[in-house]
Protein backbone atom coordinates (compact mmCIF):
# COMPACT_ATOMS: atom_id res chain seq x y z
CA UNK A 1 0.00 0.00 0.00
CA UNK A 2 1.38 3.51 -1.23
CA UNK A 3 0.44 4.84 2.35
CA UNK A 4 2.12 2.19 4.25
CA UNK A 5 5.55 3.47 2.06
CA UNK A 6 4.76 7.11 2.06
CA UNK A 7 4.21 7.19 5.72
CA UNK A 8 6.74 4.19 6.68
CA UNK A 9 9.03 6.76 8.58
CA UNK A 10 6.00 7.64 10.91
CA UNK A 11 5.09 4.07 11.01
CA UNK A 12 8.17 2.93 12.48
CA UNK A 13 8.07 5.40 15.07
CA UNK A 14 5.03 4.67 16.00
CA UNK A 15 6.45 0.65 16.66
CA UNK A 16 9.52 1.81 18.64
CA UNK A 17 7.29 4.05 20.87
CA UNK A 18 4.97 1.04 21.16
CA UNK A 19 7.52 -1.30 21.84
CA UNK A 20 8.48 1.40 24.65
CA UNK A 21 5.81 1.52 26.26
CA UNK A 22 5.40 -2.14 26.41
CA UNK A 23 8.57 -2.33 27.94
CA UNK A 24 7.98 0.56 30.49
CA UNK A 25 4.67 -0.72 31.67
CA UNK A 26 6.14 -4.91 31.61
CA UNK A 27 9.63 -4.07 33.38
CA UNK A 28 8.75 -1.78 36.13
CA UNK A 29 7.39 -3.78 38.63
CA UNK A 30 5.02 -1.08 40.06
CA UNK A 31 1.67 -0.03 38.78
CA UNK A 32 2.68 3.89 39.00
CA UNK A 33 3.67 3.81 35.32
CA UNK A 34 1.47 2.32 34.09
CA UNK A 35 -1.25 4.54 35.70
CA UNK A 36 0.51 7.75 35.07
CA UNK A 37 0.95 6.51 31.21
CA UNK A 38 -2.58 5.22 30.80
CA UNK A 39 -3.92 8.87 32.26
CA UNK A 40 -1.54 10.34 29.72
CA UNK A 41 -2.61 8.27 26.91
CA UNK A 42 -6.35 9.68 27.84
CA UNK A 43 -5.62 13.13 28.14
CA UNK A 44 -2.75 12.97 25.33
CA UNK A 45 -5.59 11.95 23.11
CA UNK A 46 -7.73 14.75 23.97
CA UNK A 47 -5.67 17.70 24.01
CA UNK A 48 -3.99 16.40 20.43
CA UNK A 49 -7.14 16.21 19.04
CA UNK A 50 -8.55 19.69 20.32
CA UNK A 51 -5.20 20.94 18.97
CA UNK A 52 -6.34 19.77 15.26
CA UNK A 53 -8.86 22.27 15.54
CA UNK A 54 -6.80 25.17 17.34
CA UNK A 55 -3.54 24.36 16.26
CA UNK A 56 -4.04 23.93 12.63
CA UNK A 57 -7.26 24.94 11.76
CA UNK A 58 -7.32 27.94 13.94
CA UNK A 59 -10.56 26.95 15.32
CA UNK A 60 -10.67 27.12 19.10
CA UNK A 61 -13.11 24.93 20.32
CA UNK A 62 -14.12 25.67 24.15
CA UNK A 63 -16.01 22.35 24.17
CA UNK A 64 -13.66 19.84 23.01
CA UNK A 65 -14.25 17.66 26.67
CA UNK A 66 -18.06 16.89 25.28
CA UNK A 67 -17.18 13.84 22.79
CA UNK A 68 -13.97 12.90 25.33
CA UNK A 69 -17.38 12.34 28.38
CA UNK A 70 -19.63 11.24 25.36
CA UNK A 71 -17.09 8.56 23.67
CA UNK A 72 -16.45 7.14 27.39
CA UNK A 73 -20.52 7.11 28.60
CA UNK A 74 -21.30 5.24 25.50
CA UNK A 75 -18.44 2.88 25.74
CA UNK A 76 -19.49 2.55 29.94
CA UNK A 77 -22.89 2.40 29.54
CA UNK A 78 -23.30 0.01 26.83
CA UNK A 79 -20.60 -2.28 28.94
CA UNK A 80 -23.13 -2.49 31.91
CA UNK A 81 -26.30 -3.06 30.12
CA UNK A 82 -26.75 -6.51 30.74
CA UNK A 83 -28.56 -7.54 27.61
CA UNK A 84 -25.42 -6.29 25.32
CA UNK A 85 -22.69 -8.09 27.17
CA UNK A 86 -24.64 -11.72 27.82
CA UNK A 87 -25.87 -11.17 23.64
CA UNK A 88 -22.23 -10.51 22.43
CA UNK A 89 -20.36 -12.74 25.05
CA UNK A 90 -16.47 -11.79 23.92
CA UNK A 91 -17.69 -9.52 20.84
CA UNK A 92 -18.74 -7.00 23.52
CA UNK A 93 -15.95 -5.14 24.59
CA UNK A 94 -15.01 -4.31 20.89
CA UNK A 95 -18.16 -3.78 19.58
CA UNK A 96 -18.57 -1.25 22.69
CA UNK A 97 -15.44 0.27 20.95
CA UNK A 98 -17.13 0.99 17.72
CA UNK A 99 -20.07 1.48 19.20
CA UNK A 100 -18.82 4.98 21.50
CA UNK A 101 -16.30 6.06 18.11
CA UNK A 102 -19.11 5.99 15.66
CA UNK A 103 -21.48 7.38 18.33
CA UNK A 104 -19.27 9.60 19.01
CA UNK A 105 -18.77 10.45 15.43
CA UNK A 106 -22.23 11.31 14.93
CA UNK A 107 -22.57 13.29 17.81
CA UNK A 108 -19.95 15.94 16.71
CA UNK A 109 -21.26 15.81 13.15
CA UNK A 110 -24.58 16.95 14.82
CA UNK A 111 -22.71 19.62 16.55
CA UNK A 112 -20.09 20.51 14.06
CA UNK A 113 -22.31 21.33 11.53
CA UNK A 114 -23.85 23.63 13.96
CA UNK A 115 -20.65 25.46 15.08
CA UNK A 116 -18.52 25.19 12.24
CA UNK A 117 -20.19 28.01 9.96
CA UNK A 118 -19.37 30.63 13.06
CA UNK A 119 -16.00 32.13 13.35
CA UNK A 120 -13.67 32.99 16.31
CA UNK A 121 -15.57 33.75 19.53
CA UNK A 122 -18.99 33.11 18.07
CA UNK A 123 -17.41 29.41 17.59
CA UNK A 124 -15.58 29.05 21.01
CA UNK A 125 -19.02 30.19 22.83
CA UNK A 126 -21.47 28.00 20.97
CA UNK A 127 -19.25 24.92 21.54
CA UNK A 128 -19.11 25.49 25.70
CA UNK A 129 -22.56 26.05 25.22
CA UNK A 130 -23.36 22.67 23.51
CA UNK A 131 -20.45 20.91 26.25
CA UNK A 132 -22.56 22.60 29.29
CA UNK A 133 -25.82 21.21 27.77
CA UNK A 134 -24.56 17.81 27.35
CA UNK A 135 -22.83 18.06 30.97
CA UNK A 136 -26.42 19.15 32.08
CA UNK A 137 -28.14 15.92 30.59
CA UNK A 138 -25.54 13.73 32.28
CA UNK A 139 -26.25 15.78 35.67
CA UNK A 140 -30.56 15.04 35.34
CA UNK A 141 -31.02 12.19 33.60
CA UNK A 142 -29.56 9.94 37.01
CA UNK A 143 -31.33 6.69 35.91
CA UNK A 144 -29.27 6.58 33.19
CA UNK A 145 -26.16 8.20 33.98
CA UNK A 146 -26.76 7.93 37.64
CA UNK A 147 -25.79 11.89 37.90
CA UNK A 148 -23.28 13.24 39.58
CA UNK A 149 -21.99 10.16 40.92
CA UNK A 150 -21.10 8.93 37.88
CA UNK A 151 -21.29 5.40 36.45
CA UNK A 152 -20.77 3.58 39.51
CA UNK A 153 -19.82 -0.22 39.94
CA UNK A 154 -17.56 -1.22 37.34
CA UNK A 155 -17.52 -1.51 33.81
CA UNK A 156 -17.42 -5.34 32.66
CA UNK A 157 -14.88 -6.15 30.60
CA UNK A 158 -15.67 -10.26 29.55
CA UNK A 159 -12.49 -11.06 27.84
CA UNK A 160 -11.59 -11.55 23.74
CA UNK A 161 -9.40 -13.16 21.84
CA UNK A 162 -7.06 -14.21 24.74
CA UNK A 163 -7.31 -10.37 25.95
CA UNK A 164 -8.53 -10.01 29.15
CA UNK A 165 -8.96 -5.92 30.14
CA UNK A 166 -9.82 -7.05 33.62
CA UNK A 167 -6.20 -7.48 34.01
CA UNK A 168 -4.45 -4.43 34.48
CA UNK A 169 -1.16 -5.69 31.82
CA UNK A 170 -3.15 -5.93 29.59
CA UNK A 171 -5.58 -3.33 29.89
CA UNK A 172 -2.44 -1.03 29.37
CA UNK A 173 -1.28 -2.50 26.03
CA UNK A 174 -4.57 -2.08 24.81
CA UNK A 175 -4.72 1.12 25.88
CA UNK A 176 -1.41 1.85 24.80
CA UNK A 177 -1.98 0.44 21.54
CA UNK A 178 -4.76 2.15 20.82
CA UNK A 179 -3.02 4.88 21.72
CA UNK A 180 -0.26 4.58 18.95
CA UNK A 181 -2.89 3.93 16.67
CA UNK A 182 -5.12 7.58 16.96
CA UNK A 183 -1.58 9.38 17.38
CA UNK A 184 -0.61 7.66 13.97
CA UNK A 185 -3.88 8.55 12.21
CA UNK A 186 -3.57 11.83 13.51
CA UNK A 187 -0.07 12.29 12.04
CA UNK A 188 -1.20 11.34 9.30
CA UNK A 189 -4.10 13.30 8.63
CA UNK A 190 -2.13 16.70 9.48
CA UNK A 191 0.46 15.46 7.04
CA UNK A 192 -2.07 14.68 4.21
CA UNK A 193 -2.93 17.27 1.47
CA UNK A 194 -6.25 17.74 3.75
CA UNK A 195 -4.02 18.72 6.68
CA UNK A 196 -2.11 21.46 4.43
CA UNK A 197 -5.92 22.76 3.59
CA UNK A 198 -6.49 22.67 7.15
CA UNK A 199 -3.04 25.26 7.44
CA UNK A 200 -4.49 27.28 4.48
CA UNK A 201 -7.91 27.76 6.33
CA UNK A 202 -6.22 28.95 9.58
CA UNK A 203 -4.08 30.93 7.75
CA UNK A 204 -6.29 32.92 5.38
CA UNK A 205 -9.71 31.11 5.05
CA UNK A 206 -11.30 33.14 2.26
CA UNK A 207 -8.24 32.68 0.11
CA UNK A 208 -8.56 29.13 0.51
CA UNK A 209 -12.04 29.50 -0.82
CA UNK A 210 -10.79 31.57 -3.86
CA UNK A 211 -8.27 28.79 -4.16
CA UNK A 212 -11.74 26.50 -4.63
CA UNK A 213 -11.34 24.86 -1.14
CA UNK A 214 -14.70 24.20 0.68
CA UNK A 215 -13.97 25.79 4.24
CA UNK A 216 -17.45 24.77 5.82
CA UNK A 217 -16.96 21.04 4.71
CA UNK A 218 -13.42 21.14 5.66
CA UNK A 219 -13.67 22.70 9.00
CA UNK A 220 -16.10 20.17 9.12
CA UNK A 221 -14.51 16.50 8.50
CA UNK A 222 -11.72 18.26 10.80
CA UNK A 223 -14.35 18.84 13.85
CA UNK A 224 -15.42 15.06 13.44
CA UNK A 225 -12.04 13.41 13.21
CA UNK A 226 -10.88 15.93 16.23
CA UNK A 227 -14.19 14.60 17.83
CA UNK A 228 -14.24 11.05 17.64
CA UNK A 229 -10.75 10.98 18.84
CA UNK A 230 -11.38 12.54 21.99
CA UNK A 231 -13.91 9.95 22.16
CA UNK A 232 -11.58 6.66 22.03
CA UNK A 233 -9.31 9.23 24.60
CA UNK A 234 -12.76 9.25 26.79
CA UNK A 235 -12.96 5.12 25.87
CA UNK A 236 -9.37 4.92 27.13
CA UNK A 237 -10.41 6.69 30.43
CA UNK A 238 -12.97 4.75 30.96
CA UNK A 239 -11.65 1.39 30.91
CA UNK A 240 -9.15 3.23 33.07
CA UNK A 241 -11.18 4.34 36.07
CA UNK A 242 -13.70 1.41 35.26
CA UNK A 243 -16.05 4.27 35.34
CA UNK A 244 -17.21 7.48 33.59
CA UNK A 245 -17.88 11.08 35.51
CA UNK A 246 -19.64 14.08 34.43
CA UNK A 247 -16.59 15.69 35.26
CA UNK A 248 -15.02 14.98 32.08
CA UNK A 249 -17.89 17.14 30.43
CA UNK A 250 -17.60 19.74 32.82
CA UNK A 251 -16.14 23.19 30.74
CA UNK A 252 -12.60 23.18 32.86
CA UNK A 253 -12.44 19.28 31.59
CA UNK A 254 -12.09 21.25 28.33
CA UNK A 255 -9.91 24.51 29.58
CA UNK A 256 -6.77 21.82 30.87
CA UNK A 257 -6.67 20.24 27.56
CA UNK A 258 -6.24 24.30 26.16
CA UNK A 259 -3.69 24.95 29.18
CA UNK A 260 -2.05 21.59 28.04
CA UNK A 261 -1.81 22.91 24.42
CA UNK A 262 -1.00 26.10 25.70
CA UNK A 263 2.37 24.62 27.80
CA UNK A 264 3.68 22.17 25.50
CA UNK A 265 2.86 23.84 22.03
CA UNK A 266 0.40 24.37 19.32
CA UNK A 267 2.72 24.55 16.20
CA UNK A 268 4.64 21.08 16.92
CA UNK A 269 2.57 17.96 16.36
CA UNK A 270 3.28 16.33 19.60
CA UNK A 271 3.30 19.75 21.29
CA UNK A 272 -0.04 19.17 23.14
CA UNK A 273 1.04 15.55 24.45
CA UNK A 274 4.36 16.90 26.07
CA UNK A 275 1.83 19.85 27.65
CA UNK A 276 -0.13 16.70 28.58
CA UNK A 277 2.59 14.86 30.23
CA UNK A 278 3.66 18.24 31.99
CA UNK A 279 0.81 19.39 33.47
CA UNK A 280 0.39 16.18 35.05
CA UNK A 281 4.09 15.85 36.06
CA UNK A 282 3.74 19.50 37.49
CA UNK A 283 0.19 18.68 38.93
CA UNK A 284 1.45 15.75 41.05
CA UNK A 285 4.53 17.59 42.46
CA UNK A 286 3.03 20.29 43.38
CA UNK A 287 0.08 17.83 45.51
CA UNK A 288 3.33 16.82 47.30
CA UNK A 289 4.03 20.28 48.68
CA UNK A 290 0.64 22.23 48.61
CA UNK A 291 -3.20 21.61 48.48
CA UNK A 292 -3.26 24.77 46.18
CA UNK A 293 -2.51 23.01 42.86
CA UNK A 294 -4.42 25.20 41.02
CA UNK A 295 -2.63 28.81 42.10
CA UNK A 296 0.28 27.34 40.95
CA UNK A 297 -0.27 25.58 37.89
CA UNK A 298 -1.86 28.91 37.12
CA UNK A 299 1.06 31.08 38.07
CA UNK A 300 3.49 28.64 35.31
CA UNK A 301 0.94 28.99 32.78
CA UNK A 302 1.17 32.34 32.99
CA UNK A 303 5.08 32.56 33.26
CA UNK A 304 4.59 30.14 29.67
CA UNK A 305 2.21 32.93 28.46
CA UNK A 306 3.78 36.20 28.98
CA UNK A 307 7.26 35.16 29.60
CA UNK A 308 7.58 32.41 26.68
CA UNK A 309 4.77 33.93 24.94
CA UNK A 310 4.24 30.35 23.30
CA UNK A 311 4.54 26.60 24.25
CA UNK A 312 7.37 24.86 25.11
CA UNK A 313 7.92 23.04 21.74
CA UNK A 314 7.12 26.42 19.54
CA UNK A 315 9.63 28.02 21.67
CA UNK A 316 12.21 25.39 20.23
CA UNK A 317 10.54 24.98 16.89
CA UNK A 318 10.46 29.08 15.82
CA UNK A 319 14.16 29.23 16.90
CA UNK A 320 15.00 26.43 14.28
CA UNK A 321 12.83 27.83 12.02
CA UNK A 322 14.06 30.99 12.87
CA UNK A 323 17.44 30.19 11.72
CA UNK A 324 17.01 28.03 8.51
CA UNK A 325 14.78 31.48 7.00
CA UNK A 326 17.95 33.25 7.60
CA UNK A 327 19.66 30.83 5.79
CA UNK A 328 17.75 30.51 3.09
CA UNK A 329 17.01 34.41 2.72
CA UNK A 330 21.17 34.68 2.79
CA UNK A 331 21.40 32.33 0.14
CA UNK A 332 19.44 33.76 -2.29
CA UNK A 333 20.45 37.19 -1.58
CA UNK A 334 23.94 35.62 -2.45
CA UNK A 335 22.55 34.53 -5.65
CA UNK A 336 20.78 37.58 -6.33
CA UNK A 337 23.89 39.22 -6.64
CA UNK A 338 25.87 37.06 -8.52
CA UNK B 1 -14.95 34.89 -22.83
CA UNK B 2 -16.41 36.79 -20.27
CA UNK B 3 -19.65 38.88 -21.42
CA UNK B 4 -21.38 41.44 -18.45
CA UNK B 5 -24.83 42.72 -19.39
CA UNK B 6 -26.31 45.38 -17.46
CA UNK B 7 -24.84 44.54 -14.04
CA UNK B 8 -26.58 46.39 -11.31
CA UNK B 9 -25.05 46.58 -7.58
CA UNK B 10 -25.78 48.99 -4.97
CA UNK B 11 -24.95 49.27 -1.12
CA UNK B 12 -28.23 51.24 0.42
CA UNK B 13 -28.68 54.08 -1.65
CA UNK B 14 -25.15 54.18 -3.57
CA UNK B 15 -24.63 53.13 -6.47
CA UNK B 16 -21.21 51.11 -6.82
CA UNK B 17 -22.02 48.72 -10.65
CA UNK B 18 -24.09 51.15 -12.21
CA UNK B 19 -25.92 49.26 -15.73
CA UNK B 20 -22.30 47.68 -16.28
CA UNK B 21 -21.94 45.87 -20.15
CA UNK B 22 -18.41 44.89 -20.69
CA UNK B 23 -17.41 42.55 -23.31
CA UNK B 24 -13.87 40.34 -22.31
CA UNK B 25 -13.03 38.09 -25.28
CA UNK B 26 -11.32 34.66 -24.95
CA UNK B 27 -7.48 35.21 -25.28
CA UNK B 28 -7.79 38.76 -24.28
CA UNK B 29 -5.46 41.30 -22.30
CA UNK B 30 -7.88 44.25 -20.95
CA UNK B 31 -7.25 46.88 -18.50
CA UNK B 32 -10.08 48.39 -16.20
CA UNK B 33 -8.94 52.03 -14.82
CA UNK B 34 -10.89 54.71 -12.84
CA UNK B 35 -10.39 57.03 -10.30
CA UNK B 36 -10.62 55.68 -7.05
CA UNK B 37 -14.23 54.39 -6.06
CA UNK B 38 -15.13 53.98 -9.31
CA UNK B 39 -16.06 50.62 -8.15
CA UNK B 40 -13.61 48.52 -10.27
CA UNK B 41 -12.64 46.06 -7.18
CA UNK B 42 -16.70 45.48 -6.84
CA UNK B 43 -16.94 44.84 -10.45
CA UNK B 44 -14.34 42.07 -9.66
CA UNK B 45 -15.92 40.93 -6.56
CA UNK B 46 -19.32 40.36 -8.79
CA UNK B 47 -17.86 38.39 -11.06
CA UNK B 48 -16.15 36.08 -8.53
CA UNK B 49 -19.31 35.61 -6.41
CA UNK B 50 -18.09 37.47 -3.38
CA UNK B 51 -20.61 39.72 -4.43
CA UNK B 52 -24.00 38.98 -5.99
CA UNK B 53 -25.33 41.46 -7.98
CA UNK B 54 -28.97 43.07 -8.06
CA UNK B 55 -29.72 42.20 -11.57
CA UNK B 56 -27.82 41.49 -14.96
CA UNK B 57 -26.30 38.68 -16.26
CA UNK B 58 -22.65 37.76 -15.97
CA UNK B 59 -21.55 35.05 -18.62
CA UNK B 60 -18.48 32.74 -18.44
CA UNK B 61 -19.26 31.55 -21.53
CA UNK B 62 -22.66 31.09 -22.02
CA UNK B 63 -23.43 30.45 -18.51
CA UNK B 64 -24.80 33.14 -16.24
CA UNK B 65 -22.29 32.84 -12.99
CA UNK B 66 -24.08 35.93 -11.48
CA UNK B 67 -24.66 34.94 -7.80
CA UNK B 68 -22.84 31.71 -7.42
CA UNK B 69 -20.88 30.57 -4.82
CA UNK B 70 -17.44 32.03 -5.18
CA UNK B 71 -16.06 28.29 -4.84
CA UNK B 72 -18.24 27.03 -7.78
CA UNK B 73 -16.90 30.21 -9.90
CA UNK B 74 -13.55 29.38 -9.13
CA UNK B 75 -14.16 25.69 -10.22
CA UNK B 76 -15.88 27.14 -13.53
CA UNK B 77 -12.15 29.00 -13.97
CA UNK B 78 -12.05 32.51 -12.93
CA UNK B 79 -9.08 32.86 -10.88
CA UNK B 80 -8.36 36.11 -8.63
CA UNK B 81 -5.25 37.65 -7.00
CA UNK B 82 -6.25 40.94 -4.77
CA UNK B 83 -4.48 44.52 -4.29
CA UNK B 84 -3.39 43.19 -1.26
CA UNK B 85 -1.49 40.39 -1.60
CA UNK B 86 -3.92 37.40 -0.37
CA UNK B 87 -1.81 34.49 0.90
CA UNK B 88 -0.58 31.80 3.48
CA UNK B 89 2.02 34.04 6.20
CA UNK B 90 2.85 30.58 7.69
CA UNK B 91 3.54 28.42 5.05
CA UNK B 92 6.49 28.33 2.27
CA UNK B 93 5.60 29.65 -1.06
CA UNK B 94 6.30 26.10 -2.02
CA UNK B 95 3.73 24.68 0.41
CA UNK B 96 1.17 27.19 -0.49
CA UNK B 97 1.39 26.37 -3.96
CA UNK B 98 1.57 23.05 -3.83
CA UNK B 99 -1.93 23.34 -1.36
CA UNK B 100 -3.17 25.29 -4.85
CA UNK B 101 -2.82 23.14 -6.75
CA UNK B 102 -4.18 20.03 -4.57
CA UNK B 103 -7.45 22.23 -4.48
CA UNK B 104 -7.67 22.40 -8.19
CA UNK B 105 -6.94 18.41 -8.62
CA UNK B 106 -9.58 17.93 -6.27
CA UNK B 107 -6.99 16.84 -3.23
CA UNK B 108 -8.02 18.57 -0.85
CA UNK B 109 -10.45 16.52 1.55
CA UNK B 110 -7.89 13.67 0.79
CA UNK B 111 -7.01 12.43 4.54
CA UNK B 112 -5.07 9.38 4.16
CA UNK B 113 -2.30 10.23 1.63
CA UNK B 114 1.03 12.07 2.32
CA UNK B 115 1.27 15.41 1.04
CA UNK B 116 2.34 16.79 -1.42
CA UNK B 117 1.30 14.19 -3.91
CA UNK B 118 3.95 13.50 -6.66
CA UNK B 119 2.30 15.21 -9.65
CA UNK B 120 1.13 18.35 -7.48
CA UNK B 121 4.62 18.82 -6.32
CA UNK B 122 5.34 18.80 -10.02
CA UNK B 123 2.67 21.15 -11.08
CA UNK B 124 3.75 23.63 -8.12
CA UNK B 125 8.00 23.22 -9.31
CA UNK B 126 6.41 24.30 -12.66
CA UNK B 127 4.74 27.52 -11.29
CA UNK B 128 7.89 28.55 -9.05
CA UNK B 129 10.04 28.66 -12.31
CA UNK B 130 6.63 30.26 -14.30
CA UNK B 131 6.96 33.01 -11.62
CA UNK B 132 10.86 32.77 -11.86
CA UNK B 133 10.74 32.43 -7.85
CA UNK B 134 12.63 29.47 -7.46
CA UNK B 135 15.04 31.24 -4.78
CA UNK B 136 12.62 31.84 -2.75
CA UNK B 137 10.37 28.69 -2.54
CA UNK B 138 11.79 27.38 0.60
CA UNK B 139 11.09 30.72 2.21
CA UNK B 140 8.11 31.30 4.38
CA UNK B 141 5.20 33.52 2.74
CA UNK B 142 5.60 36.06 5.66
CA UNK B 143 9.61 36.30 4.88
CA UNK B 144 9.60 37.63 1.19
CA UNK B 145 9.14 40.63 -0.07
CA UNK B 146 6.24 42.71 -1.33
CA UNK B 147 6.78 42.48 -5.04
CA UNK B 148 7.58 38.43 -4.42
CA UNK B 149 3.85 38.31 -2.66
CA UNK B 150 2.03 39.96 -5.49
CA UNK B 151 3.62 37.69 -7.60
CA UNK B 152 2.80 34.67 -5.53
CA UNK B 153 -0.99 35.73 -5.00
CA UNK B 154 -1.33 35.64 -9.00
CA UNK B 155 0.55 32.02 -8.69
CA UNK B 156 -2.12 30.97 -6.54
CA UNK B 157 -4.65 32.15 -9.00
CA UNK B 158 -2.84 30.20 -11.73
CA UNK B 159 -2.62 26.93 -9.94
CA UNK B 160 -6.68 27.01 -10.85
CA UNK B 161 -5.33 26.95 -14.58
CA UNK B 162 -7.64 29.56 -14.90
CA UNK B 163 -9.59 30.67 -18.24
CA UNK B 164 -10.12 34.04 -16.72
CA UNK B 165 -7.63 35.47 -14.58
CA UNK B 166 -8.74 38.95 -12.93
CA UNK B 167 -5.72 40.68 -11.13
CA UNK B 168 -6.39 43.38 -9.03
CA UNK B 169 -3.57 46.07 -9.30
CA UNK B 170 -1.05 43.85 -9.91
CA UNK B 171 1.51 46.99 -9.11
CA UNK B 172 0.05 48.45 -5.81
CA UNK B 173 2.75 49.46 -4.12
CA UNK B 174 5.17 49.02 -6.02
CA UNK B 175 8.12 51.36 -7.32
CA UNK B 176 8.41 52.24 -11.11
CA UNK B 177 10.71 50.31 -11.81
CA UNK B 178 9.53 47.44 -9.81
CA UNK B 179 6.02 48.16 -11.76
CA UNK B 180 7.32 47.51 -15.34
CA UNK B 181 9.27 44.41 -14.03
CA UNK B 182 5.80 42.90 -12.52
CA UNK B 183 4.03 44.02 -15.31
CA UNK B 184 6.46 42.31 -18.10
CA UNK B 185 5.98 39.35 -16.15
CA UNK B 186 2.24 39.38 -16.27
CA UNK B 187 1.90 40.17 -19.92
CA UNK B 188 4.33 37.04 -20.25
CA UNK B 189 2.43 34.59 -18.09
CA UNK B 190 -0.14 35.89 -20.39
CA UNK B 191 1.14 34.84 -23.61
CA UNK B 192 2.26 31.60 -22.09
CA UNK B 193 -1.13 30.75 -20.28
CA UNK B 194 -3.64 31.61 -23.45
CA UNK B 195 -6.00 33.27 -21.00
CA UNK B 196 -8.46 36.08 -20.90
CA UNK B 197 -7.00 38.23 -18.53
CA UNK B 198 -8.60 41.36 -16.92
CA UNK B 199 -6.25 43.87 -14.65
CA UNK B 200 -6.74 47.42 -12.45
CA UNK B 201 -4.06 49.33 -12.85
CA UNK B 202 -3.46 53.28 -11.98
CA UNK B 203 -0.28 53.81 -13.99
CA UNK B 204 -1.52 55.04 -17.27
CA UNK B 205 1.97 54.51 -19.05
CA UNK B 206 1.25 50.79 -18.36
CA UNK B 207 -2.45 50.33 -19.10
CA UNK B 208 -1.67 52.21 -22.61
CA UNK B 209 1.65 50.10 -23.39
CA UNK B 210 0.14 46.46 -22.11
CA UNK B 211 -3.01 45.96 -22.31
CA UNK B 212 -5.43 45.37 -25.54
CA UNK B 213 -8.74 46.94 -24.67
CA UNK B 214 -9.19 49.11 -22.40
CA UNK B 215 -12.73 50.03 -20.05
CA UNK B 216 -13.21 53.29 -18.16
CA UNK B 217 -15.20 53.28 -15.24
CA UNK B 218 -16.63 56.17 -13.15
CA UNK B 219 -18.74 56.72 -10.66
CA UNK B 220 -19.72 52.47 -11.24
CA UNK B 221 -20.77 52.93 -14.77
CA UNK B 222 -18.80 52.08 -17.78
CA UNK B 223 -17.25 55.49 -19.53
CA UNK B 224 -15.76 53.79 -22.69
CA UNK B 225 -14.25 50.81 -23.82
CA UNK B 226 -11.70 50.54 -26.65
CA UNK B 227 -8.30 50.23 -27.64
CA UNK B 228 -5.51 52.63 -26.20
CA UNK B 229 -5.77 54.80 -29.09
CA UNK B 230 -9.65 55.13 -28.85
CA UNK B 231 -9.08 55.68 -25.01
CA UNK B 232 -6.40 58.27 -25.96
CA UNK B 233 -8.95 59.82 -27.91
CA UNK B 234 -12.16 59.90 -26.38
CA UNK B 235 -13.77 63.32 -25.41
CA UNK B 236 -15.08 62.31 -22.64
CA UNK B 237 -12.23 60.44 -21.17
CA UNK B 238 -9.63 62.83 -21.56
CA UNK B 239 -12.58 65.74 -19.71
CA UNK B 240 -13.74 63.18 -16.81
CA UNK B 241 -10.44 61.31 -16.15
CA UNK B 242 -7.10 62.13 -18.04
CA UNK B 243 -7.68 65.77 -17.71
CA UNK B 244 -7.81 68.08 -20.43
CA UNK B 245 -4.00 68.95 -21.11
CA UNK B 246 -1.90 65.63 -20.95
CA UNK B 247 -3.19 62.39 -19.15
CA UNK B 248 0.75 61.98 -18.03
CA UNK B 249 0.95 65.13 -15.84
CA UNK B 250 -1.80 63.56 -13.29
CA UNK B 251 -0.56 61.32 -10.76
CA UNK B 252 -0.78 58.06 -11.04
Amino acid sequence: MTLLREFRRDIAIAVVAFLVLLAIGFGIDSPWPRDFLTSIFAFGLLAMSLNLLIGYTGLVSFGHAAFFAFGGYVFGLLLQWEGFTSALGGASVPLAFVAALIGTALYSLVIGAICVRLTEIYFAFLTLAFQMFLYSVILSWVSLTGGDQGLMGGIPRPPFLGIDLGDAHHRYAACALVFVVCVLIMRIVTESPFGYTLRMIRDNAQRAAFLGVNVTRVKLICFVVAGSIAGVGGVILALFTSGAYPEWAFWAQSGEAIFMIMLGGLNVFVGPLVGAVALRILNDVVQMYTSHTEIVIGLVILFVVLGLRRGLLDFARDWWVDRQQARLAAANREGEER
Amino acid sequence: MLRLENVVKTFGGVVATDHVSLDFPDGSLSAVIGPNGAGKTTLFNLITGHLVPDSGRILLGDQDIAGMEPARIVRKGVGRAFQVASIFPTMTVEQALMAAVASHVHMSEHLLSAFPPPSVRQRAEELVELLGMGGVARLLCSNISHGDQKLLDIGLALALEPRVLLLDEPTAGMGPEERWQMIRTVRRLWEQGRMTLVFIEHDMDIVFEVSQTISVLRYGAVLAQGTADEIRSNPEVIEAYLGTENYEEQPA
